[in-house]
């Protein structure tokens, strides 16, 4: 055995790589449960292309065809029904994990300098998640996906200049949404996205293990090395954190379990009710209403009702869906805090961080909503306080009383 | 020294060169990739504009065409169906159409061309049903003595007028779209093209 490892280190740096990004890579000793959504979104992006590898064998992308052989894979199929619950309640997942994820570095200051380009990267595999579940929700071919897909598309047609009806036409590649729609999204789909993710997650380690990591304290450990020099508060990542991650995926699967056998569809919030319908360019569903992972986006959409400059009020929502979204590539800028973890910041970013959490959340759930009334109200309400999270971080980052942090990393 | 330099510049000068020419190809290799995702001819066959002719058309009577899948509606309308119009401006939700889908050249009193003939795609704008062909006034239609004539759509109750305003107070949010077309003569109408633009 020893002499094969020989061999193939002579030829492959195997013990290398294991040694530097496991056995010897030193992770602050105090992780806590904050970090356990990390290794639970890799476990659950190899699931989802595990669960679609199998789907995609029974799977139809015909617009003739498609919602039949999904019908076939939870009837006839062997099992075919828990691969596909998995799949579609693995996409759910996917995004909780990776908002608690996002939201970590929110609370500890894990975007900040030097981490820079991980949180770029990690914003990168966001918006191709976003992408990678828009194209993903169309293959059922279900009356929601299709007015789903056409509601979305027609955003582009936002575009002035009259660049945006070319546009939506291009990426329909047909006047409505259609055969062709369907067979380039699942091209996107399997192959376009899965690759792009894949390969975004592992540069997005690459930078993770430049660096190191950063903890609950938002302190450096690698500025108090032994002699040895490793880091005084590191221990490695293999045994201790492979051990207390695989805790976290136990607890997460459980859970995640719990939903897949007793509540797969969760109500209409993980596949809505009108989605059992075939597609039918005739019959608009009552609501047509996105997946709750994209609901405080599409409320932001359609909470800018006045027209501006002259331009309606579609353009300045579609602006408005867009900036939500690419605020999130500045924030390491925007935060001017002398420290990085909320435990030593003043009141103005625990008040801030939470807004922002309530609004994100009210925005997602009134993007169930009919948008009118209160409801309209509270929207352009949760926008203000979404915007304001992020435009005037400047300020009440620089003028927020922070606490003094530690020199070692505590253990709370 | 002198050598060195000049050996430096022309070195950029053609490494300049060569990833300028590269980018070129890359931009044209580009293009066929790109091209592809574009309606294929098929698609365009199938959503390409249609021809209707309306001489046969008689005033008060409608054809049911359809264009890119979904029906299609040339009515011509009576002296009677018009001056009904102007009297439904209190009681439709949009009177002038300002939040409705129209080409500008149909954004007007009538909601079309030539006032007489009326071009509507036939699908509800609240859940997209079919309407029904109401046009008789007065309680003949079962719509109540008020009814001047229009449509009425039979899922949720909406009602629209001749020329496709939805009254106030019914599920249906906006009027009833008007597709781009235009009169190619004064019997033939094309729809799926802008009035104005060229007619193929």
């Amino acid at each position: 055995m020893q002499s094969l490892l020989t061999w193939i280190d002579e030829r492959f740096p195997l013990t290398k790589v294991w040694q530097e990004h496991m056995a010897q890579y030193y992770a602050p000793k105090n992780f806590n449960f904050w970090y356990y959504f990390g290794s639970l979104a890799i476990f659950v992006l190899v699931l989802q292309i595990v669960t679609g590898i199998f789907l995609t064998m029974h799977y139809k992308p015909d617009a003739s065809q498609a919602f039949a052989s999904v019908e076939y894979i939870m009837r006839d199929v062997s099992w075919g029904w828990l691969i596909r619950y998995t799949h579609s309640t693995g996409a759910s997942f996917f995004f909780i994990v990776v908002y608690l994820h996002m939201f970590r570095a929110l609370l500890y200051g894990s975007h900040r300098s030097p981490r820079e380009l991980i949180w770029l990267i990690g914003v990168v595999i966001y918006v191709a998640l976003m992408a990678e579940s828009f194209f993903g929700y169309l293959l059922p071919w279900g009356n929601m996906s299709y007015w789903g897909a056409q509601v979305i598309i027609s955003l582009f047609s936002a575009v002035p200049f009259g660049i945006g009806d070319a546009l939506a036409e291009w990426l329909r590649g047909d006047y409505v949404v259609s055969d062709a729609t369907l067979n380039r999204f699942f091209a996107f789909h399997v192959i376009l996205l899965p690759l792009l993710l894949v390969g975004l997650v592992y540069v997005h380690i690459v930078a993770l293990h430049k660096v190191g990591s950063n903890n609950p304290d938002g302190i450096e450990i690698k500025k108090n090395k032994d002699a040895e020099g490793r880091p005084v508060d590191g221990i490695p990542f293999h045994p201790y954190y492979t051990v207390k991650d695989l805790f976290g995926l136990i607890i997460f699967l459980i859970i995640f379990c719990a939903v897949i056998f007793f509540a797969p569809e969760l109500g209409g919030l993980f596949l809505e009710k009108d989605n059992f319908q075939p597609a039918n360019i005739l019959q608009t569903p009552a609501d047509i209403v996105p997946l709750w992972y994209f609901t405080p986006y599409y409320s932001i959409l359609r909470a800018v009702t006045y027209p501006l400059f002259g331009i309606d009020a579609k353009f300045w929502g579609v602006l408005s869906m867009g900036a939500a979204i690419v605020l999130f590539f500045f924030l390491p800028w925007l935060d001017r805090s002398p420290v990085k973890s909320i435990r030593y910041r003043g009141w103005m970013y625990k008040t801030a961080l939470t807004a922002f959490v309530v609004s994100f959340v009210l925005l997602g759930w009134l993007g169930m909503r009919k948008p009118d009334g209160i409801n309209l109200l509270l929207a352009q309400i949760g926008y203000v306080v979404y915007f304001a999270f992020f435009l005037l971080m400047p300020w009440y980052t620089k003028w927020d009383k922070t606490k003094p942090e530690p020199d070692r990393v505590t253990m709370k | 020294m002198s050598d060195e330099r000049l050996n430096r510049r022309r070195r950029r000068f053609l490494t300049g060169l060569t990833s300028g020419v590269g980018a070129v190809g890359a931009v044209a290799v580009a293009v066929p990739f790109v091209s592809s995702m574009t309606p294929s001819e098929r698609a365009k066959a199938l959503g390409a504009p249609v021809e209707i002719d309306i001489g046969d058309l008689k005033p008060g009577e409608m054809k049911v065409e359809e264009w890119r899948g979904r029906p299609l509606w040339v009515l011509r309308r009576t002296d009677f169906m018009l001056s009904t119009l102007p009297e439904l401006d209190a009681v439709v939700a949009d009177p002038q159409s300002m939040r409705s889908e129209q080409p500008e050249y149909a954004r007007n009193e009538h909601r079309s061309i030539r006032p007489d003939i009326l071009v509507l795609l036939g699908v509800c704008t609240h859940l997209g049903c079919a309407p029904l062909e109401k046009f008789q006034p007065g309680a003949a239609s079962d719509l109540g003595e008020d009814w001047r004539g229009g449509f009425f759509c039979p899922c949720h109750g909406s009602k629209f007028d001749l020329a496709g305003r939805v009254y106030k107070n019914v599920p249906a949010p906006t009027n009833l779209p008007v597709p781009p077309y235009a009169f190619v003569d004064d019997n033939t109408i094309v729809v799926g093209v802008d009035s104005g633009e060229e007619v193929a």
